[in-house]
């Protein structure tokens, strides 16, 4: 149903195009497409804001490009296309530099440990992941779930020498999905996403560490207004409603 | 050698193969010659020290030369079979094996998860051996490797085993040899040269490897945690760095390539 609202949607945009001999521009009105590289633990909150975005601003395509935010941060350093970009760091963020236009904070997120459903490595608290024999996935220290997930250990003065070092929180995620590792260090966000696919250990807020997420368009951008758009959407009421929903903070 | 040349030459150049030529010898080392030009010589003991190179490369030869070992220690003997039983079904299995050498090395890992991770169709009987799981392990990158790498040496083997003369084998049989003697005295030297081939392709393509090892091994500091696989971590962070981590790959591809120059590269050149 929603499809087809959308289909018929783009549809009235491509005859408006077409008959008017091309191009809506001037017009003010927001056309087009753009493409978001969003850190890996935005995937539900920017996936579910992309469906309600488009309906919102009908004829635009939003495309979503996940991954670890270092990497998409180098990604768009060496010359990718992208319109914007949501970091799940600061320090990812301003690695751009100047290639990326006034950045803002739009949301938070914490650590959680992640235990497959039944548990087997019998975790109940930060210091359960130093037990020997236990396999433990990590996100890689570049990182930023590597960096929060090494910060929360520090606090809890525990020494954990990873299984499996990964490139983004997502497959982490996957690692204790899988049931191949006993626990693993995520978001609070991941946890609430996996439903019940794994089993979130909450860690006390006196060890526990966060990270900020900003948001910017990107100087190369090739349809600067419909990103600046996506970038006002993301920090709007609904926006914001959907990534609380999904366990975020406000900055 | 260089009335070989002169042979090849023929009725002169023709010009329609000389833009593509250049173009493609401009596309194979312009990027090999990039990383010499890019690589932060003067920072370079620096960097090495500092994203724990030489950890990589220790987990990288180990690993590599485990995977060489059993691929020749399994797939000369498997050569063999293919080359010179004659039983139905045969044919199935060499398709089989040489499957790795045409599927994506990352499905390699996935497929590893299936059969020996913990909840793959024999991750209970390997507990119940090992008493541990085999993902994210040194053994798992072992096998990963092997799982690439062994088939280049059991189709280069298998068709020296083939053309084999199999006249001194016979002598052999008819002066009383056993059939095992013949096997490690008689055929295992007419194909040395093949082993050889083999295990050098197998070792170079073992050393590389970086999907199927990247998957089942986790990227793990000093155990897991390959060249290969490093050079992804240094990219994704600092990409300034990650060319000076080609140089001892770039190194190896070049003593490989002067080792079969010998062996290899000529006699094809030459027919």
């Amino acid at each position: 149903m929603k499809r087809a609202v959308v289909t018929v949607a783009v549809m009235a945009a491509l005859a408006a195009c077409s008959s008017s001999g091309g191009g809506a521009k001037g017009s003010g009105k927001l056309s087009g497409s753009i493409t978001v590289d969003a850190a890996a633990s935005l995937t539900e909150a920017f996936t579910a804001l992309k469906a309600s975005f488009e309906k919102a601003y009908p004829g635009t395509t939003v495309t979503l490009n996940f991954g670890a935010s270092s990497e998409l941060a180098t990604q768009i350093q060496q010359g990718k296309a992208a319109d914007v970009f949501a970091s799940a760091s600061t320090k990812n963020m301003t690695q751009l530099g100047a290639s990326a236009g006034a950045p803002v904070d739009f949301a938070k997120n914490r650590a959680e440990i992640a235990v497959p459903p039944a548990n087997p490595g019998k975790i109940a608290a930060v210091a359960d992941l130093a037990k020997p024999g236990l396999k433990v996935a990590l996100c890689d220290p570049a990182v930023p779930c590597g960096v929060v997930a090494r910060q929360v250990l520090a606090n809890a003065k525990v020494s954990v020498t990873p299984a499996a070092s990964l490139a983004d929180v997502k497959s982490t995620l996957a690692a204790v999905e899988s049931g191949e590792v006993d626990a693993g260090v995520v978001y609070v966000t991941d946890v609430r996403a996996a439903g019940n696919k794994v089993k979130g250990i909450e860690i006390p807020d006196a060890v526990n560490a966060s990270t900020t997420y900003p948001i910017g368009t990107l100087k190369d951008a090739k349809n600067p207004s419909l990103a600046r758009a996506w970038v006002d959407y993301v920090r709007s009421a609904v926006g914001q409603k959907v990534l609380q929903a999904d366990g975020f903070a406000l900055p | 050698m260089t009335a070989g040349r002169r042979r090849g030459t023929g009725p002169g150049t023709p010009l329609l193969v000389v833009p593509p030529a250049v173009i493609g010898v401009l596309l194979l080392a312009v990027p090999t010659a990039a990383i010499l030009i890019r690589t932060p010589w003067s920072r370079l003991g620096a960097i090495y020290q500092h994203r724990g190179v030489w950890t990589a490369l220790r987990v990288s030869l180990e690993s590599s030369l485990d995977a060489t070992a059993l691929s020749v220690l399994l797939g000369v003997p498997l050569a063999w079979t293919l080359a010179r039983l004659r039983l139905p079904g045969l044919g199935m299995v060499r398709a089989l094996v040489t499957v790795p050498l045409v599927l994506p090395p990352v499905i390699g890992g996935v497929a590893l998860f299936a059969a020996i991770g913990r909840n793959g169709i024999a991750g209970r009987p390997i507990h119940a051996v090992l008493g541990s799981d085999l993902p994210f392990t040194f053994p798992a990158i072992v096998l990963a490797q092997t799982f690439v790498a062994m088939p280049f040496l059991v189709i280069t083997v298998e068709g020296a085993f083939r053309i084999a003369d199999r006249g001194v084998e016979e002598a052999a049989a008819t002066l009383g040899a056993s059939r095992s003697r013949i096997f490690v005295r008689v055929t295992l030297p007419l194909v040395a040269p093949a082993i050889l081939l083999g295990t050098i392709l197998c070792w170079a393509r073992a050393l590389g490897e970086f999907g199927a090892t990247l998957l089942v091994g986790g990227n793990a500091p000093g155990t897991t945690r390959t060249l290969p696989t490093l050079v992804l971590t240094v990219f994704n962070d600092n990409p300034a760095d990650a060319p000076a981590l080609g140089l001892p790959l770039i190194a190896v591809a070049l003593v490989v390539l002067g080792t079969l120059r010998d062996s290899w590269l000529r006699p094809l050149a030459s027919s």
